[in-house]
């Protein structure tokens, strides 16, 4: 007998529509995974398991008729930001409790026509604010690698569960690195999908005009596999960009890398740059050529991204009011004072503070100084990232500059937190795709090498991925919790 | 009342009621008379997660009524979010244009006692329509508040004009003529209740600008501004001064009541919809546009003088309302009489109109059955004064005017027959008048009035004077015969 959770999305699937495996086999093991080493993780909030079986018994009968799906049986943890029909949506905030989507994010009706079973609701930073999951109104995510420490974030529980293999794979959302940094600190992989490639419907805003839906998995081909099955055009994101996922896997060979060197030096754990030098020096022993390059604008793309992401924050959260879902409202109260007040009970302190800074960022006489200025230097940035995708076909850079820190380590101190994005938000900023995959580990854990290429060119950073994977498998480590 | 210099400008609301569905979603756009909180999708309801999808259909809509007001047309048109606070806004903002509105630089000409005045359109742009909120009783006195977001997401264009109008009946009429232009694009029916609403801005020579809100309707805009006009002039006279803010006009008690200051104006935020990128209109989506556009009123108006020979005031009295010279142009087609049907249409059925407060659209028949009205006169089958009578009956209850005739006995007795009985009826019973009239023929008279009276005037007068002149003419050569004998 197969050690189900040991497979990866394509095995799983592979085997269920063989017919050597029933899809409710196959959420049963994992739901039992997840009732031994959910407690101690906390990678779920919300564990879906009656929807869980009823649709595997439903995918059942459906494979009896000759339904053939990519994803046949194959559970999938979903970030609590990506709304699901019928079961609870929180995005671990406490002005969300109770609300129950009435419908399905545009990937999530994409994932059940190929079969997908959502098993759960993965933990994360409220409303995606964080890069630690330690900002979860339940609490924080422990890192399967060492429960002492974080799981990154904000994407951290959809990592998490894959990393303890509760799930084969998961889906995440990344604002200014929320799905690369907790694939780092988990040792999997995670892509951020170029702007506009994956329909954002059904994702709860925080910051719109960074943020994508992305998946997080095992392996390269997991990777590559939910991404041609999520993307593509819908009828509710204007955003939307003509485009065809597609991947052949190639050869490295005569690949150009560009290596910024600002990515690589003062803040930058030395330990985290050697790992990532040598993934660097393996793909020039593939073939791919790399250079030393400068992106001096780099230094700005945090304060940029901050601004900008605050600013829409500011507006996309002016709805939970309490009037319509969620937390409610105290209804006696005139409807500013109420208003004021669930928001007060219903929002954790880094939301507030970023709603806060946002509103002032927006404010008549300072959108000039702030708002204004960090869209000027956004277009500055997407300049010089366009202008090396000339002359190269990939940045290579560390997914994040440090390890996964302890719990507790960062939470006083909001800038050093903020320093976690530091390589992963330029990506977000010009809107080119990059990927993370695990790159080795330092005293015993996880770090990621982190891949961008020019916009729409996924193909590109899954072939790179995969050149790594296949020469490290570093991605069939497992952390000890998941080893059983 | 010249002493002082006014200044008004108009920001007017008009929903496209053209259109299926909503601006950002798949919503039917006909809200009204759904039960509350039926007509809505995620989307609209603004739940977590949802996001707006541009109707492209409304910016083609939007694009043809900024071409009718002869508006320069950005090529590059961007959305933004105005951020604020009320609980009919589901999302807490509203998607808006801000910078790059879809159309500038605009004019319209309307016609001031017989003056042509140009009104200068500052701005036209899209945005969509937030839900109502419904109170039990008053607004004061509810005790609660309920939300009703079925209208949420519906397409209104918002047109700004310039502070070029002078006086509150140019207010007026430059609404009427906007109306009409939007009425003959088709893109807006402007007889729906709230598919137009305005605000105005009023300054007086020496005070400053005062913006009026909420006016629900076009014809509470020239009260609001009159009542503003008076208050504002009664303060300068004082020596007191007209502060700058925003006032409500409240319909039930016909005043404006202070709604905040203009120094404490709300900060909306405006900032760029990141959600919906920017949309960029081609020259050949716009002559495409322009060239499938309908006829306007000022074209039409030009074409009715030319095409029926109408005066210049009739032809502008028409077009001020499309459905009134569409009803004109469908009775002439039927009754072919344009001076006589441009007549009935403004001077009876336009008066019978404004004296019961209904619009064309209000009346419960068509030209047809005015054409029939018409066509009885003609066969001289009821006279010109009892056909006013029965276009007024039709006015009330709409119905027929044959059975109206028939009804309300409002007939003419023109058959010879008919009216010879009654003829021999009245020569039967006054038979001194009878001997008088043979002697003079001038009392004749009498015994018409006489048969008139009897037939409770429906007799035709000119017929029955034939018929008894005939008959005494008759009896006095009878007489004439005898003695000669």
């Amino acid at each position: 007998m197969v050690k189900i959770s040991h497979l990866t999305a394509k095995q799983i699937a592979s085997l269920v529509l063989a017919g050597s495996l029933s899809p409710l086999d196959v959420v049963e093991r994992y739901l039992e995974r997840i009732k031994k080493l959910n407690p101690t993780i906390n990678a779920f909030i919300n564990v879906a398991e009656e929807h869980a079986k009823r649709t595997a018994e439903e995918l059942e009968k459906a494979l009896k008729k000759g339904f053939r799906g990519k994803l046949a049986g194959v559970p999938i943890a979903i970030k609590d930001i990506i709304s699901t029909k019928g079961i609870e949506t929180t995005c671990a905030s406490k002005i969300l409790k109770g609300y129950v989507p009435p419908y399905d994010a545009t990937v999530i009706k994409r994932l059940k026509a190929e079969g997908a079973i959502i098993i759960g609701k993965t933990n994360m930073d409220e409303f995606a604010m964080g890069s630690s999951t330690e900002l979860s109104a339940y609490g924080p995510t422990r890192n399967p690698w060492n429960l002492e420490r974080v799981a990154g974030g904000s994407s951290g529980g959809s990592a998490a569960a894959v990393a303890a293999r509760m799930a084969p794979a998961s889906l995440g959302s990344d604002t200014g690195g929320s799905i690369r940094c907790p694939a780092a600190f988990c040792n999997i992989v995670g892509l951020k999908p170029t702007y506009g490639t994956v329909s954002r419907y059904g994702l709860i805003s925080y910051a719109c005009s960074l943020e994508q839906i992305g998946p997080m998995t095992i392996d390269v081909e997991d990777c590559a596999l939910l991404m041609d099955i999520i993307s593509g055009r819908d009828g509710f994101d204007s955003t939307l960009i003509d485009y065809k996922f597609k991947w052949d896997p190639g050869s490295v060979k005569g690949l150009k890398i560009a290596v910024p060197r600002e990515f690589f030096g003062e803040g930058t754990d030395e330990r985290v740059a050697d790992l990532v030098w040598k993934v660097i020096k393996l793909l020039e022993s593939n073939g791919a050529v790399y250079e030393e390059v400068s992106m001096p604008l780099a230094r700005y793309a945090l304060a940029c991204y901050y601004i900008i992401a605050m600013s829409e924050a500011s507006s996309n959260l002016a709805r939970y009011d309490g009037v319509r879902y969620g937390l409610p409202c105290n209804l006696s109260l005139p409807w500013h004072e109420a208003f004021s007040e669930v928001r007060s009970k219903g929002f954790g302190m880094e939301v507030e503070r970023r709603i806060i800074l946002g509103c002032f960022a927006l404010s008549a006489g300072y959108y000039g100084r702030y708002y204004l200025k960090a869209l000027k230097i956004r277009t500055m940035i997407r300049d010089n990232v366009l202008s090396l995708f000339r002359k190269f076909d990939v940045i290579a850079t560390p997914t994040t500059p440090f390890p996964p820190f302890k719990i507790g380590e960062k939470i006083g101190d909001p800038l050093s937190l903020y320093m976690a994005d530091v390589d992963t938000v330029v990506a977000n900023l010009t809107g080119v795709p990059a990927i993370s995959v695990p790159a080795g580990f330092v005293d015993g854990l996880p770090v990621g090498a982190q891949f961008m290429a020019n916009y729409c060119r996924e193909d590109i950073l899954l072939t790179i991925a995969k050149c790594v994977q296949d020469e490290t498998k570093f991605n069939v480590y497992l952390p000890r919790e998941a080893a059983i | 009342m010249s002493e002082f210099k006014v200044k008004i400008g108009l920001e007017c609301h008009c929903q496209i009621t053209s259109l299926k569905t909503k601006l950002f979603c798949k919503c039917p756009a006909d809200y009204r008379g759904k039960p509350p909180n039926t007509n809505v999708c995620p989307t609209c309801l603004g739940l977590p997660g949802t996001l707006p999808y541009l109707n492209m259909k409304a910016v083609e809509e939007a694009i043809k009524v900024a071409l009718a007001l002869n508006c320069k047309i950005n090529k590059r048109m961007i959305f933004y979010r105005k951020n604020y606070f009320y609980p009919d806004l589901s999302k807490n903002f509203q998607i808006s244009q801000y910078d790059y509105p879809l159309a500038v630089d605009g004019w319209v000409t309307i016609d001031v006692d017989g003056k042509d005045k140009i009104i200068r359109i500052k701005r036209v742009h899209l945005e969509e329509d937030p839900g109502r909120l419904v109170y039990r009783g008053g607004i004061d006195s509810s005790p609660y508040t309920l939300v009703d977001y079925n209208r949420m997401g519906v397409t209104l264009i918002e047109v700004v004009t310039e502070p070029d109008m002078e006086a509150p009946m140019e207010a007026k009429i430059f609404l009427q003529e906007l109306r009409s232009i939007l009425e003959h694009l088709g893109v807006s029916d402007g007889s729906l209740e709230g598919s137009m609403r305005c605000d105005a801005n009023i300054s007086i020579e020496g005070g400053s600008r005062v913006e009026i809100k909420n006016i629900s309707s076009f014809k509470e805009v020239e009260k609001a501004l009159s009542y503003e006009i008076i208050r504002q002039r009664s303060l300068l006279k004082r020596g007191a001064k007209v502060r700058r803010e925003t006032r409500h006009w409240d319909e039930v008690r016909k005043i404006t009541v202070a709604l905040r200051a203009k120094e404490e104006e709300m900060d909306y935020r405006y900032f760029p919809e990141p959600d919906l990128v920017p949309i960029y209109l081609t020259d050949e989506m716009i002559e495409r546009i322009r060239k499938h556009m309908p006829e306007l009123p000022a074209v039409r108006k030009v074409r009715l003088v030319k095409q029926y020979g109408l005066t210049e005031y009739e032809a502008r009295v028409l077009t001020s309302d499309k459905q009134l010279a569409d009803f004109f142009e469908k009775l002439v087609s039927l009754h072919g009489k344009p001076k006589v049907d441009c007549s009935v249409v403004i001077n009876e059925l336009l008066r019978l109109l404004n004296e019961k407060n209904l619009e064309v659209r209000d009346l419960k028949f068509t030209p047809l059955e005015v054409s029939e009205l018409l066509t009885m006169v003609d066969l001289g089958a009821i006279s010109w004064k009892s056909a006013k009578y029965v276009l007024r009956r039709m006015v009330e209850s709409g119905e027929h005017p044959k059975k109206i005739v028939e009804l309300e006995g409002i007939r003419r007795i023109s058959s010879v027959e008919e009216i010879e009985r009654y003829v021999d009826i009245i020569l039967n019973r006054y038979r001194d008048d009878v001997e008088a009239a043979i002697r003079d023929s001038k009392a004749i008279h009498r015994l018409v009035g006489e048969v008139l009276k009897e037939t409770k005037m429906l007799a035709d007068p000119k017929l029955t004077f034939e018929v008894v002149s005939k008959r005494i003419e008759n009896l006095r050569r009878e007489r004439q015969t005898s003695t000669s004998k």
